[in-house]
């Protein structure tokens, strides 16, 4: 496949850009494959790669019910960072965040990943406290982190109000210059790219309908395009994953909520990082296009209707004109939901199955995208040697029986 | 946003309302006797379901009394409403295929 570089941006020009090839294969199922991944996200995708990169395994499909990246992967936030709390997490997102610094390198295809800094606020003393902390956690599992005070603050995003008199006043932050945004269209294509280009097969329009298993072994899936055999089927169906695993009757500790997101009319640049606030309720950036992009909590109630209730963006749009009263007359233009899969200790599952050769990744609840390198690559090491990798052995199925929960609720920098 | 018929207030906006969950988990009779894998099973394991989904509703800002909710998770349309410990309605399968 014809690489990507600015002497082929040169060369295309030159024909008027009518001859680029197509970025991927479309080819028809085979009757059976070494590993299938049903669902085609980016985690799905990224996992595909790194199997086909780190661990030679070619002879793999990736089985899609709609078009790539069409999923959650381009309803989030795009945000990327790795302050999080306890070690487990630093470790698996601090590779993540690694694997971002090199991506675009590695996998010939610019994700364009701004590495603008994030900060989280603080509001009240025990927010300081709790900023403070985590700093220093940081630090020790080598994930940079600093802590700003109140004109720090407001030297590095100058449009944050900070005055003492806000109803939730601006007492610091922490900061992760290393954080920033992606562009999440990129990363699932730029990971199809690569992987169909080492031999993986991406197959779209192709539902899974059914997991067949012989004697607790794993055969192959049923699909709307027929069966189709497997040595080994890997999960990673985000919102989805519960009725997934059901079909091969494993249970889940996963519920799906509806996440919402909106943007703003393109304005002119503003804020040059990613702000977010756990108290207050609310995480902006500004994209290349020049829209705010704004998200928050989830909405309570159980859903997969991908869309959920006004009155969570009411309360979103509130905590940002908190923060920023600069907002006050900005219009928005769009808002839609992703449907997440939140687990009871907001932590993910990259792990081994009751089931012979079944694998799942998914519980990734709110915070799933800034993970997409670091989860694919963790996923094609515990598929390819039937065992995890240390990183991601702390999140398996089998801590909620074991008692061994990874608690980010409170921990992560936003409230999950 | 949902409209919620609340059992003794009437329909009211979901923000009335907070949400509890899966509804008709049965807290174990012997919690002593329970295995690692049953306690996991009933603190953690939902069915999260795509579909018909029985679920408890607290209408904290009003009569503040827990009930039962029948509604749709992928239309969000709400089939039933009924008192806690009342047994859930049956629903012909013409509806819930809807």
């Amino acid at each position: 496949m014809a690489r990507y570089s600015i002497y082929s941006i040169a060369r295309n020009a030159l024909k008027h850009h009518k001859d680029w090839p197509r970025q991927w294969r479309s080819p028809e199922p085979k009757p059976d494959y070494d590993v299938i991944i049903v669902g085609g996200g980016g985690h799905g995708l990224s996992t595909a790669y790194y199997l086909a990169k780190e661990h030679g395994i070619t002879n793999v499909a990736v089985l899609e019910k709609g078009w790539l990246g069409g999923g959650n992967t381009a309803r989030n936030t795009t945000i990327v960072r790795s302050n999080y709390l306890w070690d487990e997490s630093a470790g698996i997102y601090e590779k993540s965040l690694k694997l971002w610094e090199g991506l675009s390198q590695d996998i010939n295809y610019n994700v364009m990943l701004s590495q603008r800094g994030v900060l989280n606020l603080a509001h009240n003393l025990g927010d300081v406290r709790e900023g403070q902390r985590r700093v220093n956690a940081n630090r020790l599992n080598g994930v940079d982190a600093e802590w700003l005070d109140a004109d720090g603050v407001k030297e590095f995003c100058p449009i944050i109000n900070t005055s003492k008199k806000a109803r939730h006043p601006v007492l610091g932050a922490t900061l992760q210059r290393r954080g920033g945004v992606a562009r999440h269209d990129s990363v699932a294509w730029g990971y199809a790219r690569a992987a169909d280009e080492r031999g993986v097969d991406i197959i779209q329009n192709c539902e899974v309908t059914g997991i067949r298993r012989d004697e607790g072994k794993v055969t192959g899936v049923e699909t709307t395009r027929g069966f189709i055999g497997a040595k080994k089927v890997a999960l990673v169906t985000a919102g989805h994953s519960s009725v997934l695993a059901a079909m091969a009757d494993v249970r889940l500790p996963v519920e799906s909520h509806p996440l919402q997101a909106l943007v703003s009319e393109p304005i002119k640049p503003v804020i040059d990082c990613v702000v977010m606030s756990g108290a207050v309720h609310v995480y902006v950036s500004q994209s290349d296009k020049g829209e705010l992009v704004m998200g928050a909590g989830i909405d309570s109630f159980n859903s997969y209707g991908q869309r959920g209730s006004f009155h969570v963006i009411e309360h979103q749009l509130g905590a940002c004109l908190e923060l920023f009263p600069i907002f006050s007359r900005v219009r928005m233009m769009r808002s839609w939901g992703g449907i997440v899969d939140t687990c009871p200790d907001a932590s993910p599952i990259i792990s081994k199955t009751p089931v012979n050769g079944l694998y799942i990744n998914g519980g990734w609840g709110t915070g799933g995208f800034k993970a997409t390198p670091g989860s694919g690559w963790c996923f094609a090491h515990t598929v390819a040697k039937d065992e995890p990798h240390p990183l991601n052995a702390p999140f398996s199925l089998d801590r909620f029986t074991s008692g061994a929960l990874v608690d980010e609720h409170g921990a992560a920098a936003v409230a999950h | 946003m949902l409209l919620i018929k609340c059992p003794w207030c009437g329909e009211r906006p979901e923000t009335e309302f907070h949400y509890g969950g899966e509804a008709h988990i049965e807290r174990p009779e012997n919690p002593e006797a329970l295995s690692d894998e049953e306690w996991a099973n009933f603190l953690f394991m939902r069915s999260n379901v795509k579909g018909l989904f029985r679920e408890r509703w607290h209408h904290s800002n009003g009569c503040r009394r827990w009930f039962n909710v029948l509604r749709n998770t992928v239309s969000h349309d709400i089939l039933a409403v009924y008192r806690m410990g009342e047994k859930p309605p049956v629903i012909e399968p013409a509806e819930e295929n809807r």
